[in-house]
């Protein structure tokens, strides 16, 4: 062990592995990526960009993803923040409960999920079945195999990683805040909307770019229950990367999403202030 | 209408009403209220009536259900029994936005994602109070505590002594009849305290509102109230003015929680001349008895303020006064006074002695002589 230390602090040799595992790991492969996109760092070329640019069909995989990932952002916030308020002001019992409702899907595989789902929600699946049987529908809803199907399974995967910063940032709050609120004259609506909602808003925003973030990179899911038809940015990076081997293009769209992820995480960090987000408060 | 307070159950209620009167009007009358967490009575058949304009202080030890007699008047707190008037009128059905008590909350409260003035407008916004109205009324809050300077900043920028009148100021604009102040200055340090302390009373003489103070700070009871409300066990012991209760405590309990007291337990002899006689293991004492005092039987529980008693050299005249003989223990300076212990027949005494003039601080082992006046202790039930 050295006799001086890298600076005074006696403990930054303990930084070391992990600055290793982040560099070595993360930050090499990601540059090596980025030269990939660029054609090679011997002949640098923008040609995987201005196909990018230019191809339709590229711009509407865009689109799409963004269409998919941004709707289920939504809906798996929003019942995110439904379950931890349930979560956060239910007795101890009932919380554990509800945890591990939460917890147990989120345990189980990816795909395990998807194709549960596709059981469910198929023509010929359970829901349609029971629809059909009961009459209230004639022909079978076309739940899968679809947007629609691709939207349900992201938004149950994605519902947990919702869940817990904000129920986090539920649990921290100081209940007198709102007793306060009651105290003064406000109705519970009033308390809720005035005090409550402003107060837990960054972790739901936090929340929201988390969820954001992990469906852009969504595979397994959006390949099955899209059933071919939907295919998203990660699926056509695949595609190009073990099918037509267009690797500078492959790389050259996930600088894209690179890009595109971190801007947002700039974005909403800005509008929510990044302390806040994390969960300072 | 009198103004009284009684510990029901299967002992006879004492006298606990000590000190002069307060004037008739009630404010807020509680009437056998009572809280059960499990098998314990946090709030145990409480009465009590608050006077128009009082300030009143419930004082007890943690765990003596003072926080939650106010969190049920507020309505936070659902109690299993008993009634809440306001006015007459009782309020214990209502949520604890329609019972219109302003409420100053333990910590404060202050909404962190409000200005000083969006914390104190909000009530007021809330009762649809808008533009000049609501800027005058507002203003006139942040006057009242001071805080002009600060109106623009938001809560955490603020230091302890400040949120705390934030706090007040939003308690106090909506004009509420009833103010209630859940340990108002526990969280700030000891010298703000004291200042506060003036400065709240002060307000509330200015003012006229009706103030319920919760606090386990005897000395802040005593700067504020006019009446304090010694609680223990969700039970009332004793109510009175800070001076009745300082002087002529009930109980052992009293005597000890509010200031400081020395117990001398002993058995009851003869009354002559108005003194009573009180034998503690061979030596005895003698008490002069108030009018009315209450006689404890057989068995003579005195206390003794340590104010009260005068350090002397041993040889000295007493004249018409207790006298112990003992040596000294421990002895401190603590700048107004000379707080000496002293090992005697009786136990171990304390005396505070005036730390100027003549007073002397006595070294430990020095043999000393106790004396204090005949009148100068209160006879005190042993609970």
């Amino acid at each position: 062990m050295a006799k001086r230390p890298l600076s005074g602090e006696p403990y930054v040799g303990f930084l070391l592995p992990a600055t290793l595992l982040v560099c070595g790991l993360f930050l090499i492969p990601i540059g090596q990526l980025v030269a990939l996109s660029f054609g090679g760092l011997e002949a640098p070329t923008l040609r995987w960009y201005e196909q990018v640019a230019a191809t339709d069909s590229i711009h509407r995989i865009l689109l799409t993803t963004f269409r998919i990932v941004g709707l289920t952002t939504v809906i798996a916030v929003v019942l995110g923040y439904a379950v931890a308020y349930a979560m956060a002001h239910m007795g101890e019992r009932q919380r554990l409960a509800l945890l591990l409702c939460v917890l147990v899907p989120f345990w189980l595989s990816v795909l395990v999920r998807a194709l549960a789902w596709l059981i469910l929600l198929r023509n010929n699946g359970i829901v349609n079945e029971a629809l059909l049987g009961s009459g209230l529908i004639a022909a079978p809803l076309p739940l899968v195999r679809n947007e629609l199907g691709v939207v349900i399974g992201m938004v149950h995967y994605l519902v947990p990683y919702a869940v817990f910063p904000i129920f986090a940032t539920m649990r921290g709050l100081d209940g007198r805040l709102m007793m306060a609120a009651r105290s003064v004259g406000a109705s519970p609506f009033r308390t809720f909307t005035d005090v409550y909602l402003p107060l837990t808003l960054p972790a739901l925003f936090g929340a929201g770019l988390l969820v954001f973030v992990f469906g852009l990179g969504f595979f397994v899911t959006p390949a099955i229950l899209g059933g071919g038809r939907v295919v998203m940015l990660s699926e056509y990076v695949s595609i190009s990367v073990l099918q037509t081997l267009r690797w500078g293009l492959a790389a050259a769209l996930s600088v894209v999403l690179l890009v595109a992820t971190l801007a947002l995480i700039a974005i909403v960090s800005r509008v929510t202030g990044v302390r806040r987000m994390l969960g300072a408060s | 209408m009198t103004v009284t307070s009684s510990v029901p159950g299967a002992v006879p209620p004492p006298s606990t009403e000590v000190g002069p009167r307060i004037e008739p009007r009630i404010a807020l009358s509680i009437r056998d209220l009572t809280k059960r967490y499990g098998s314990v009575a946090a709030i145990d058949r409480l009465s009590l009536d608050i006077a128009s304009g009082e300030f009143l202080s419930l004082l007890g030890p943690s765990g003596s259900g003072k926080s939650t007699i106010l969190m049920a008047i507020a309505g936070f707190v659902d109690p299993d029994g008993g009634d809440i008037l306001l006015d007459g009128q009782p309020v214990g059905g209502l949520p604890p936005e329609k019972r219109g008590f302003g409420v100053v909350f333990q910590g404060y409260a202050l909404f962190p994602h409000m200005t000083v003035r969006g914390n104190i407008a909000y009530p007021l916004k809330l009762r649809g109070i808008r533009g000049a109205e609501l800027d005058r009324r507002v203003e006139r809050a942040i006057d009242l505590v001071h805080l002009q300077a600060f109106a623009a900043r938001m809560p955490r920028q603020l230091s302890g002594g400040q949120q705390q009148r934030v706090a007040l100021a939003r308690a106090l604009v909506f004009d509420p009849a009833v103010v209630l102040l859940d340990e108002p200055l526990s969280a700030l340090d000891k010298k703000l305290r004291a200042e506060l302390q003036f400065e709240l009373k002060s307000l509330h003489q200015r003012l006229g509102t009706t103030f319920v103070n919760v606090t386990h700070d005897q000395e802040e009871a005593m700067t504020m109230s006019d009446r304090i409300v010694i609680l223990r066990d969700g039970r009332v012991q004793q109510t009175g003015t800070p001076d009745a209760l300082y002087n002529t405590p009930a109980t052992r309990f009293v005597a000890d929680f509010l200031g400081r007291a020395n117990f001398l337990d002993g058995v009851a002899g003869s009354v002559s001349g108005g003194c009573l006689t009180i034998d503690i293991d061979g030596a005895s004492v003698r008490h002069r008895l108030r009018d009315g005092e209450p006689r404890m039987g057989r068995t003579a529980l005195l206390a003794l303020r340590p104010e009260r008693l005068s350090v002397l050299a041993p040889d000295a005249a007493v004249g018409d006064r207790n006298r112990v003989e003992g040596r000294v223990v421990t002895s401190a300076f603590v700048g107004s006074q000379h707080i000496h212990v002293v090992e005697t027949p009786l136990g171990v005494l304390e005396a505070h002695t005036p730390a100027f003039g003549a007073g002397v601080l006595r070294k430990p082992g020095e043999a000393v002589a106790l004396a204090w006046p005949w009148d100068g202790g209160v006879l005190v039930e042993d609970r």
